[in-house]
């Protein structure tokens, strides 16, 4: 099994198409870093513009690293589901395409076997993906811009967290983004097992995640309490959770705190299900299927 | 009947003008006590209840320095200050003659009486419309001020006194603001859960009310402020 691994890590990251996500990372962050080192003002001014003729704001405090991290995770991760579909939806389909695939069935090793070794290949790349967005969003951001308390902007409510109560959120937010992405990387997988080719199945999995992302945000009611409590993207969202800190009747945060763990806890369950139920399926088809190329 | 007539009319000019010079008095003793006080530096909590904010209490240095420079500074992190808290201090609503004292009587304020001063601004430009101060005589200190402003609406300063009383500094302060309702687009912010669940309290665009607790732990009186801590 690891050497099946590492084969299909090998195969996988010799592909230079593999590092174009890592690159197209990198540009984001350093342009959304250059843009709010210069404009951090202005852009927290227009956030916090209902308030400002009422508070003095210390623009200068709220635009420091980990503020900064928040705002690139809450632009990227909504983006980066096409990155991670870029290498799982060619996985299984990219070998159908080149014809190496019923040459990698002969090999004395079973169906699943490959199967689980693809499915870890796309979770470690995933994973990987997801590390260097977090060194650059969150590293690099505190080297540039500081650290001080983070101040999260909700639809109705301003929350404060003080700077020793953030770093542990970013790791479970990170931590839960990875099961996040995994999911997409789950869809991806299994796209790529029905298909031939491998731009339908990243077509696809953006194409789904676009229309179960309007369904999540649209706040229709006909949606709202029946498709969008069970589709995942509206769980994807969950590792904002971990920044929704609790506060007492008297609106003073309280460090540690998180105002709805429960909810989080059921998303990251609801996701885990995905995982399963996807990668499952992927394994099941594939196992069942006629390898023609 | 005449005679009588002009006579109460006489004697009740005199007795208003007695009272105002009483309340003119009676603040005076209240200014004089503050002028013993040139600048200071404070330490203390600061806390902060707003129907949209939530933040941590913070520990905060105040800095003052007469007329009317204030600066609330958190330099462990970050605070959100009320604009009026640091324009509308004690110091900037009684300092000066450019205003007509009214004497408005006594009144109980915490089980305990207190003189009640509204003090009517001579400029009729002036942004301040009306301030009320109620004062404990005895100490010669204000325990509460109520200032309305044409453009801020109202704002309440309560204060309680303790071993600071001499320079007529409080120990802690109610600073009670006029505030308006926060929303973000929902587009903007990707809120997780359900974001349509308000704040209590907040409804719609109507004005509601802030409050900012500040309890001091120290002052450091007369000692100098730079001026770098006002920029």
């Amino acid at each position: 099994m690891w050497n099946l691994l590492q084969f299909e890590l090998y195969k996988t990251f010799k592909k230079p198409r593999t590092y174009i996500s890592f690159g197209a990372i990198a540009a984001i962050v350093f342009l959304i870093q250059i843009a709010l080192l210069i404009n951090g003002k202005e852009y927290v001014q227009f956030i916090l513009s209902s308030v400002d003729e009422t508070l003095l704001i210390p623009y200068a405090k709220v635009t420091n690293g980990y503020w900064i991290c928040f705002v690139i995770l809450n632009l990227l991760l909504i983006h980066v589901p096409i990155l991670v579909a870029l290498v799982a939806g060619d996985i299984v389909a990219g070998e159908a395409s080149a014809g190496t695939l019923r040459l990698l069935l002969t090999k004395p090793v079973s169906r699943t076997s490959i199967m689980v070794a693809k499915f870890l290949t796309c979770v470690i790349y995933t994973l990987a993906l997801l590390i260097w967005m977090a060194f650059l969003a969150l590293v690099v951001s505190v080297l540039l811009f500081g650290r001080n308390d983070l101040v999260v902007a909700k639809q109705f409510e301003l929350l404060q967290i003080q700077q020793s109560d953030v770093l542990w959120r970013y790791f479970a937010a990170f931590g839960f983004a990875a099961v996040a992405l995994i999911v997409v990387a789950a869809l991806s997988f299994l796209l790529s097992t029905i298909s031939s080719n491998s731009i339908g199945p990243i077509v696809a999995t953006v194409s789904i995640i676009i229309v179960l992302t309007i369904l999540s945000e649209m706040h229709i009611p006909l949606y709202d309490n029946t498709v969008r409590p069970y589709i995942f993207t509206t769980h994807m969202l969950g590792w904002k959770g971990f920044f929704y800190i609790n506060s007492s009747a008297d609106g003073q945060t309280i460090p540690g705190s998180v105002s709805d763990g429960a909810s989080i806890v059921r998303s990251f369950f609801i996701l885990l299900a995905y995982i399963v139920v996807f990668a499952g399926s992927a394994i099941f088809i594939f196992q069942r299927k006629d390898i023609l190329t | 009947m005449k005679k009588y007539c002009c006579l109460s009319i006489l004697l009740c000019s005199l007795l208003g003008h007695c009272a105002a010079q009483e309340g003119n008095a009676l603040l005076q003793k209240v200014r004089d006590k503050l002028n013993l006080v040139d600048n200071y530096t404070a330490t203390g909590v600061m806390k902060t209840n707003i129907s949209f904010l939530r933040v941590p209490q913070a520990e905060v240095t105040v800095y003052f320095r007469k007329p009317d420079k204030m600066k609330i500074r958190n330099d462990k992190g970050i605070s959100f200050v009320p604009k009026g808290a640091v324009t509308i201090s004690l110091n900037s609503i009684i300092t000066g003659n450019n205003f007509t004292v009214v004497d408005g009587g006594t009144e109980s304020l915490d089980n305990k009486q207190v003189r009640v001063l509204k003090l009517l601004p001579a400029d009729e430009n002036s942004n301040v419309i009306l301030s009320t101060v109620y004062i404990n005589e005895k100490a010669a200190v204000i325990v509460k001020a109520k200032t309305t402003t044409r453009d801020n609406g109202t704002y309440e300063l309560h204060m309680q006194y303790g071993r600071f009383i001499s320079y007529g500094l409080p120990d802690r302060v109610v600073f009670i603001f006029n505030t308006r309702d926060y929303k973000m687009p929902k587009g903007v912010t990707f809120d997780y859960g359900d974001a349509r669940v308000q704040t209590p309290g907040a409804d719609g665009n109507k004005d509601q009310r802030g409050q900012v607790e500040i309890t001091y732990s120290s002052y450091l009186v007369n000692k100098g402020v730079s001026d770098d801590v006002f920029k």
